[in-house]
Order: structure tokens, then sequence, then C-alpha cells
């Protein structure tokens, strides 16, 4: 009896352990395998057998010089685009508490419309409101001809503004959410204590939504770092001469549109630690500031 | 009985684990020959933005070859242009599902070869007399490492579209040479500033690749002083006096081609397969077309020969039937009829003829296959090139002032050797 009262957990984590182990670990695992062999098309159909090439698909990849110019780009990308994100988001989550029931509503409707919007109809939307002679915004500013894609920082802009009108309205709501549930007799407590507005919101809010804003500020590092549609449709696959590729478009175009699939492996795995070190290094700040998640 | 369950699922779970790791097995061998006569012959072709002529070609041939074919039929898949590969990739994996004739485009050919997924069409094409009619161009197109992996069914080439209003206006003539091009596109922008003298893109990599044929440069040698005149002629083009960097350095083909048909540009390499956009367009009726120019007076710059091939599949189940299918489909009969409904230019000589003795159209087009057509390397490296977008970046890098020609043309090169030698 006391023997299998032992082996209960393990027997209750099965399911979740087959779950993970087929959705995640197996995955991760055939991405590690991939990004060891010299596998591209031939061998997928079979023509020819498969090789492995210990660390060659990373040493080459390392030794690319475009490799981290598109990494840094997509760092620096992906950093301004989760601030603006949080930015907005934040702002309009507060704003939401404080304005009345209809524009609450018509606020509500429309972050939620931009959010629905599937990435490709936004991004060609968009795409037209700035198209360089015919855009609805070169022509209401007087300044047809100019070319929204032609300069490298007004590309990664008009991109990065997509990105973000696409992805703010998670963070509102969940803030939003987040922020009605603060009790009203703390906030209440503050406002007699005589803290502005302003004291509030840093001192009061952002502790007690420190969980809520854990959770934003990983989804939005991870969605923003990963950034494929906007900048493959907008800038047409990575701007001109490539100056607007980020990490993933570009192992995109370096690995899996001309099938080295063991090349974009490697890619992959790099994008997956990284993401993986921001995210616990993330944790740890957060633990260290003692809250418990 | 709880634990042999749990090991008999832990063991299931390795089993499928192995069982999906890449294999490295020596590749499988060929289907054997001839295969069954009757049944279903499945046949893959493109589908088109407007296809009801094309099917329409396509019924006639299948009621021919079923009548000449007692107990089968013919099944066509349109397939989406946008993800054959997919499709090519998954056929090759899965033989079961794999269609017999394939239709694809010739520039696909070396990465479907290395996959091993076509079969030789050398002993269909030896025996059948309409085969002597295939241009040498279009044979060498199709043929990789010594064996013939596709039949050429149609090929597309582009030309010089002119404004014959603007050009009369301006008292211009039609280029001759590559130089008198150049200065009737920075005279039309020059009278005209609110036109293009040609439409020039940065990432047209077939409309810039002609000016570097034309000076005796190779793709596969893109850093020699020959290439570099050639793209220097072209980059030269995407400037103030003809067409500005800020409206020109990203335009692909299909834009080019749109701001010719929209009266934007007096000048375009343009397609013959562009004919239907064109006069959809403001410049309906207000153009000609001469070959684009060389060098030297007389001579046409060298094409780049677009187009498609029919192949049979390797692991096809009906290739005796596959074959005859394919013959009746690339013969003079149907490549003509294929004109008549899509426009596309014939392969065989004396389908070429026909077409040319029809529609005067046809004919500086017809010319410049005639003078002779370039092609991509055929390497299966070139799918990484083209891919990785070497050759546009290259052009877009020296359009807008980034790096010199010889910075540009250098890096590109570098690129090109290293996914050529792989």
């Amino acid at each position: 009896m006391s023997r299998i009262r032992t082996r209960a957990p393990l027997w209750l984590l099965l399911p979740a352990t087959v779950v993970l182990g087929g959705l995640f670990l197996y995955p991760m695992y055939q991405l590690g395998l991939l990004s060891v062999l010299d596998f591209t098309q031939a061998q997928v159909s079979g023509g020819q057998p498969t090789r492995f090439v210990g660390a060659e698909n990373y040493t080459r990849l390392f030794s690319d010089s475009r490799f981290w110019e598109v990494l840094t780009a997509t760092v620096l990308f992906a950093a301004a685009c989760v601030l603006a994100t949080l930015a907005v988001g934040a702002g309009l989550a507060v704003l939401l508490t404080r304005v009345s029931r209809i524009p609450r509503l018509l606020l509500s409707v429309a972050a939620m419309a931009a959010w629905a919007v599937p990435a490709v109809s936004g991004s060609t939307t968009w795409m037209f409101l700035f198209d360089t002679d015919l855009g609805y915004v070169n022509q209401l500013f007087g300044i047809e001809g100019f070319n929204w894609m032609y300069d490298r920082y007004t590309a990664f802009g008009l991109v990065g503004a997509v990105v973000v009108w696409a992805s703010f309205p998670f963070v509102m709501v969940t803030l939003y959410a987040g922020i009605e549930a603060i009790p009203q007799s703390v906030l209440e407590a503050a406002s007699l204590d005589g803290a502005s507005t302003w004291r509030t919101f840093w001192q009061i809010m952002v502790p007690i939504l420190r969980p809520v804003l854990a959770i934003v500020v990983i989804q939005s590092i991870i969605w923003d770092f990963k950034v494929f549609t906007q900048i493959y449709i907008m800038t047409r696959g990575g701007g001109l001469a490539g100056q607007n590729l980020t990490l993933n478009v570009y192992a995109y175009q370096q690995a899996f549109a001309s099938s080295e699939y063991g090349r974009g492996a490697a890619i992959g795995v790099v994008m997956m630690l990284i993401l993986l070190a921001v995210t616990l290094v993330y944790l740890r700040a957060l633990r260290r500031s003692g809250e418990q998640l | 009985m709880r634990l042999r369950i749990a090991a008999a699922a832990a063991l299931a779970l390795t089993m499928t684990m192995t069982a999906c790791v890449p294999s490295t097995s020596a590749p499988e061998s060929t289907p054997a020959d001839g295969g069954p006569t009757t049944g279903a012959l499945k046949v893959w072709l493109f589908d088109e933005p407007n296809r009801a002529p094309k099917e329409a070609v396509i019924q006639e041939a299948i009621t021919e070859f079923t009548a000449a074919h007692p107990d089968t039929t013919v099944d066509v898949q349109y397939i989406a242009v946008e993800t054959r590969g997919e499709r090519f990739k998954g056929a090759f994996n899965d033989p079961a599902s794999a269609p017999d004739v394939v239709e694809f485009g010739n520039t696909d050919l070396p990465e479907y070869a290395t996959a091993g997924g076509l079969a030789d069409l050398g002993p269909t094409v030896s025996g059948w007399a309409e085969a002597a009619d295939l241009t040498a161009d279009a044979k060498a197109s199709a043929t990789f490492q010594g064996a013939l992996l596709g039949m050429p069914w149609f090929v597309g080439v582009r030309a010089l579209y002119y404004r014959t209003d603007v050009f009369t206006e301006l008292g211009l003539k039609p280029p001759a040479t590559i130089a008198e091009l150049t200065t009737a596109a920075r005279t039309v922008r020059a009278k005209k500033p609110d036109m293009f003298g040609i439409a020039v893109g940065g990432k047209y990599t077939y409309g810039a690749m002609p000016f570097v044929w034309a000076n005796g440069g190779e793709l596969t040698e893109i850093d020699s002083p020959a290439a570099k005149a050639g793209l220097k002629t072209y980059t030269d083009l995407i400037a103030e006096d003809n067409c500005p960097p800020q409206n020109c350095a990203d335009l692909t083909g299909g834009k080019t081609v749109e701001l010719f048909a929209s009266g934007k540009a007096a000048m375009g390499v343009i397609g013959n397969f562009n004919r239907a956009a064109v006069d959809a367009g403001a410049a309906k009726g207000k153009y000609a077309v001469v070959p684009l120019p060389g060098v030297t007076a007389g001579s046409v710059a060298p094409a780049f020969a677009g187009g498609n091939n029919l192949g049979i599949m390797k692991n096809a189940q009906r290739p005796a039937l596959a074959a005859d299918f394919l013959t009746l489909l690339a013969g003079k009969k149907y490549q003509a009829k294929m004109y008549d409904a899509m426009g596309n230019l014939p392969t065989l000589k004396s389908a070429s003829d026909e077409v040319a003795a029809k529609d005067t159209f046809v004919k500086p087009f017809i010319d410049t296959i005639n003078a002779g057509t370039k092609f991509v390397p055929l390497d299966p490296g070139w799918g990484k090139i083209d891919a990785s977008a070497v050759l546009p970046t290259m052009i877009e890098k020296v359009a807008t002032g980034k790096a010199s020609i010889d910075e540009a043309t250098g890096e590109a090169a570098k690129q090109i050797d290293e996914a050529l030698s792989q």
C-alpha cells in the first residue's frame, strides 16, 4: 500500500510528461539534432544519406558577419518594440480605468479590432496607407514620392509601429484587468496620504501588478524577438539590400527557402537560447526583488 | 499492471522518436520501368491567375490521349505556384502520393534533380521525332549533369517595350545600342520630369542581368570587369536623371511592369507574358516592342529564358503512359495551342516559326530567342543564391550608394562562389 502511495505522484505527472515531452521536448531534441547534421532537401527526400557535421553549422553561422549585424538589429528592434508596446498598453490601460463607459467601450473595441486583424492583412493595409505615391498618409502630409522603406530607420520605425499596433491590445487588456483587481481601499489610502497620481502608479499599482507585468513583458519579448510577418511583407523580405532583416526572416531566407534545414535549425537553437536566457534573467530579477511568481 | 502500461507507453514513445529521426540510410532504388498501361495517370500543372484557356487546351489533349490509350484516365491537379516547393518536396518524400507527369519552373530543376526526384527523359525523347526541333538553348536549360530531366514546354523572354507617342513627340528613335537606350531614357526624364525614362528596379534581377550579359559578363563571375561594366550601366539608371532611388531602388519586376503600363515610364524591360497587364493600363495601343539592344548596333542583349518544363517523376507509377502524355503535350500541336490560349512562347522551332508568322507582336521576342538566350547556373546552389537575394542586394547596395560597384560585386561573387561550390 505504502509503495503505491509513494509512486502515485509520478503516476499523476505522467500525462503532463507525455504532453510536454511530445509537444516540447521532442521537437527541441529534433531541432538540436538537425542543427548538427548536414540536412538539405536531398536528405529529406532520401536522395543522399544524412551526414553528421558536428558544430559546422554553428561555426559557419558565428563566422558570418551578417549574422551578427542581423542579431544586433533584431535585439534593438525587439527591445524598442517591447518598450513601446508596454508604454502604449500601460498608458491606455490606465486611461481605460479613468474614462466613462462609452469611450471605454469604443477604445476596447478599436483595440480588439487591431488585435484581431491577421498580421498579413494588417501589414498590407499599413503598406497601402504609407504607399510612396498613392498612400493616404503621404497625400495627407503632402509628401508624395517619399518612400518610407528607403531609409533603414524610417522602415524599422514603420514596421515597429505595426508590431506595436498589433500587440498593445494584449498588454492593455491584461493590465486593465490587473488594475481593476487592485483593492480600492489601497488606492484610497494612498490618496489620503497625499500621493500624486504618478506616485500612486509607480509605488502602488506597479508593485501589485508585478506578476501580471512579468507575463506581459515575457510574452512581448518573445513575440517581438520572433517577428516575421510584418518585416517579411512590409519590407518585401528584408528591405533594401537587406537592411531590415531580423533573425527570423534571415533564418527563413538563408535556411528554409534554400532548403538548408541544418543551418536553419542552428539559427533556431541560437534564438531559443537567447529567449531562454532573457526569460531566466528576468524571472531571476523578479525573485530577487522579493516577488514569488 | 499499471507499471506495465507505463513501461509500454514509454517504449512506444521512444519507438516513435527513433522512427522520426532523420534517416541515414542510402537512397531508395528507382521503381521498375514501364508500369501499368491502364488506370489513372496523375498530372500536376501550375495554376494560373486566368486558368480557363489553359484548362480547355489540356482537356482537349486529355480527350485525344484517352482515345488513343483505352482504359486510362488523366487526373490533372492544378497546384499553386507559390507553394509548389512544398508540394514537390512532399511528392519526393512520399512516393505513394507522387504524380506521374509534372510541370515545373526551369529554374527549379537543379533543386529537384539533386533531390533525386526527376526521371531521365533521354530514352523518352530520343525515340520522339519532334525532339530534334527543340532549340539548343532550351535543351541546355533542362539538362543537368548530362541528363535531360525536363522537356521545355514554353519559354518567356523580356524585350524592350517603349512608348511610341513619347518617342515621336521627343523625336527619339527606338534605341539600337545600350548607350542609345540610356541617352533616350535621360532625355525623356529631362523633357518630361514626371515620367521615368526606363523603369528599372533594384529587385528586378532578370531586368538587370541582360545588361551584364550584353557586356560579356557572367553570373558566376559577377566581379569581372565586363560584368561590372554592365552592372554599372544598370545601376547608373537608378538615379535622379532617370528613375530616382527613392522610387526605384526596391522595385520588383512586377512593379516595373506596372509603371510602364500606367504610363509613368517611357520604357521597360518587360516580358512577352506581361502583354495583357500592359494592355490593361494607360499604355495600351501606345507602345511597340524591340529586342533589348546590346553594346554594338544590331546586337541583342541576351535575355533570360524563363519558362516551364514538363517532367516525369522518378517514382511515377506509370512511366510509360507518362512519357506518351508528355510528348503529346510538349509536341508542336499543343505548344501552338498553348500559345493561342496563354501566350506561352513555344520551345520547338517549328511551332515558334508558325506563331511568329501569325502574330507580329511576338516577332521581337522570337528574335531575342534566336539571338541566343542565357540561363541561371544549373546548380542546386542557385536556389540558395536566389532565396538569399544575393543579386538584388548587390544592385540595391550600389543604387543606394551603400557600397561601390567593386565592394558590392566582390561580396556577391564571394556568396555565389560559396553557394555553387557546395
